[in-house]
């Protein structure tokens, strides 16, 4: 029986298997929000997030005793709306994220691609450079860095992304290792492949599974690394309204206004949850080896 | 007699081996001394057991690895490194496993195209993709499969796939690396028989390796036998495999079962392992194993004799 049928567009297709996963498309759908979020922040913020209303300070949340609903989730100590500072800090955070997981992981990718692929002296070499950054406890690494570019934002971002680089080399290179023995590869070189071809066409959409993994995880490493930072006076500086800045900003008033704390805390949490799941669902949906025909 | 596409003199690889901070390097002799043709339209076998240096020698003749030594010409040409480029597409291989050999993130289409995307780049799109489902017709499948993954297919469409890869460039030589010894008796024979019907039409050489000798007498039309890197015997299939002159081929074809219970067997059980390629006894390396070894052989490596059924061996049987 001949039957020509029109395959469904790439798209299409990884949008069915993602769609199996509803983890995955739950994640999906906070992570749009999200990104809506932080995008339209300025449009959805009731109040602008550095704007003091000084009659107001720490009010409790609308729906408890005392709250006031123009203030739907509280003020913080300065007297400023919370709901809006975690819109806007939602683009911060967003911002963090990508820039962070998109320097280390196309840094990390390519020097561990050519670490795979590099004579033995050279892939030790670059191995070596890389052990010893990770020898660094991670957030003191980016301190001295921080220090040393001066805090910022945007130097905590550089300072992260260095920091989370060796990560993506030493698992691509892992996976390179691996699959460069295999007999596709040999026969793409039959075929004449040169090594860039080799590299970047045969080898490397073979070990993005386990990449994209750490990208989603490393995505919620950046914010928490980039929070941390704040929190130390080394990264967003006051009065951005960064979710890490913020908590910091608030830790003394845990115990007297758990709003301040608690509504950070958990937008942190559900947009590290919400990248997770989806960070698995893409995986399931990317790997061949897991559809069934 | 045909011109020969091949023709290989004393092909050689070694490898070093350890050389690290406390130890010295080692030599590991894995192919010594390999001479053959291969002629259009035939097929040499190469058998041998495992560790023999047969898939060394796949290797080399598919330009992989250069030799340590020797030459190899291909249709006249003799190869070096730069030349690799150009002589790709007259020697192709397909390997032993089909589920290592075909890159799972390419569609069919994709990993047929690749060849003809590298090495003929004048070529449109519309012709590489005509050209490769016309392909897929040749090797039995069909021309709607060339938008799957592998993943989709059995072990023996599998092996279909990358014999009709290795066919894109329109080879004069194909290398086959136990090209079915990992398929199913039953799908054996398909692909078998596939590739003795594509060598009738294209008038392909075939480069044969296998340790199945059964396979072996069904396909090829010369063998090589190899024992530790070095070929012990060479000649016309019919005539090794009826009159075997070296010991060792007289041992491994007396391990290869007969379907017939009522053929009494004189199975030649060997003792020992084979020998590491790094320390090569002196002498014949089948003599620790060899029930005819004399003080001549340990001492003294035979060389092949001439004439059309060569062996090397101080005591040729019969």
């Amino acid at each position: 029986m001949e039957t020509t049928m029109e395959r469904p567009g790439r798209l299409r297709e990884f949008w069915y298997y993602f769609r199996e996963n509803r983890g995955a498309v739950i994640g999906l759908s906070v992570f749009v929000v999200f990104v809506l979020v932080a995008i339209f922040a300025d449009l959805l913020a009731p109040h602008d997030p550095t704007q003091q209303y000084r009659d107001h300070l720490l009010r409790p949340p609308a729906w408890s005793e005392g709250g006031d609903w123009s203030f739907p989730l509280g003020t913080d100590p300065l007297g400023r709306d919370l709901l809006s500072r975690l819109i806007h800090g939602a683009r911060y955070s967003a911002f963090v994220g990508v820039v962070v997981v998109t320097v280390a992981a196309s840094v990390g990718i390519l020097i561990g691609l050519l670490s795979g692929f590099a004579p033995r002296w050279g892939d030790t070499i670059i191995m070596r450079i890389m052990d010893i950054i990770l020898a660094f406890p991670s957030l003191l690494l980016a301190l001295v860095l921080v220090a040393i570019l001066g805090p910022s934002l945007t130097n905590a971002m550089i300072a992260i992304a260095i920091v989370q680089q060796p990560h993506y080399v030493r698992l691509t290179r892992a996976s390179v290792i691996n699959e460069r023995t295999r007999d596709y590869v040999t026969s793409a070189r039959v075929a004449g492949a040169g090594i860039w071809r080799l590299m970047f066409k045969t080898v490397l959409p073979n070990c993005l599974a386990p990449i994209i993994v750490q990208g989603a995880l490393s995505f919620s490493t950046a914010i928490l690394d980039a929070a941390a930072l704040g929190f130390l006076g080394m990264g967003a500086q006051p009065p951005t309204p960064e979710w890490g800045t913020m908590l910091a900003e608030a830790r003394e008033f845990i115990l007297r206004a758990w709003w301040v704390v608690t509504f950070p805390g958990i937008a942190i949490l559900i947009t590290v949850l919400a990248i997770n799941l989806m960070g698995d669902g893409l995986r399931d949906a990317l790997d061949p080896k897991l559809k069934r025909s | 007699m045909n011109k020969p596409v091949v023709v290989a003199h004393d092909l050689t690889r070694h490898y070093e081996v350890g050389g690290g901070i406390f130890s010295s390097t080692q030599t590991v002799e894995a192919l010594s001394g390999a001479s053959f043709t291969l002629q259009p339209g035939k097929t040499l076998a190469v058998v041998g057991e495992s560790g023999c240096g047969k898939s060394t020698l796949a290797r080399v003749v598919t330009m992989i690895e250069p030799p340590t030594s020797g030459t190899l010409m291909i249709d006249d040409e003799a190869v070096s490194p730069d030349k690799w480029a150009s002589l790709r597409s007259s020697v192709q291989i397909v390997f032993q496993d089909p589920y290592g050999s075909l890159n799972p993130r390419q569609r069919i289409g994709d990993i047929l195209m690749e060849p003809l995307v590298i090495n003929r780049k004048d070529m449109s799109a519309k012709d590489r993709e005509a050209q490769a489902r016309d392909m897929l017709a040749m090797v039995g499948l069909r021309r709607e499969h060339f938008d799957r993954y592998p993943h989709m297919f059995s072990g023996g469409q599998r092996q279909r796939i990358a014999v009709a890869r290795a066919l894109m460039l329109n080879p004069r030589v194909l290398v086959l690396d136990e090209p079915v010894s990992a398929l199913d008796l039953s799908i054996q024979s398909q692909v078998l028989n596939l590739l003795v019907e594509l060598q009738e039409k294209l008038g392909l050489a075939y480069l044969f390796i296998s340790h199945d000798l059964s396979v072996v007498k069904h396909m090829a039309d010369d063998i090589v036998v190899m024992y530790l890197g070095r070929p012990v015997e060479t000649g016309p299939i019919e005539d090794v495999v009826a009159n075997p002159r070296h010991p060792y081929t007289k041992a491994l074809l007396s391990a290869t079962p007969i379907a017939d219970p009522t053929i009494e067997k004189k199975r030649i059980k060997l003792e020992g392992e084979l020998p590491s390629p790094i320390n090569v006894p002196k002498g014949c390396a089948f003599s620790p194993r060899c029930w005819k070894a004399t003080e001549e052989c340990r001492a003294k490596r035979p060389v092949l004799d001439e004439g059309r059924h060569r062996v090397a061996c101080y005591h040729p049987e019969g």
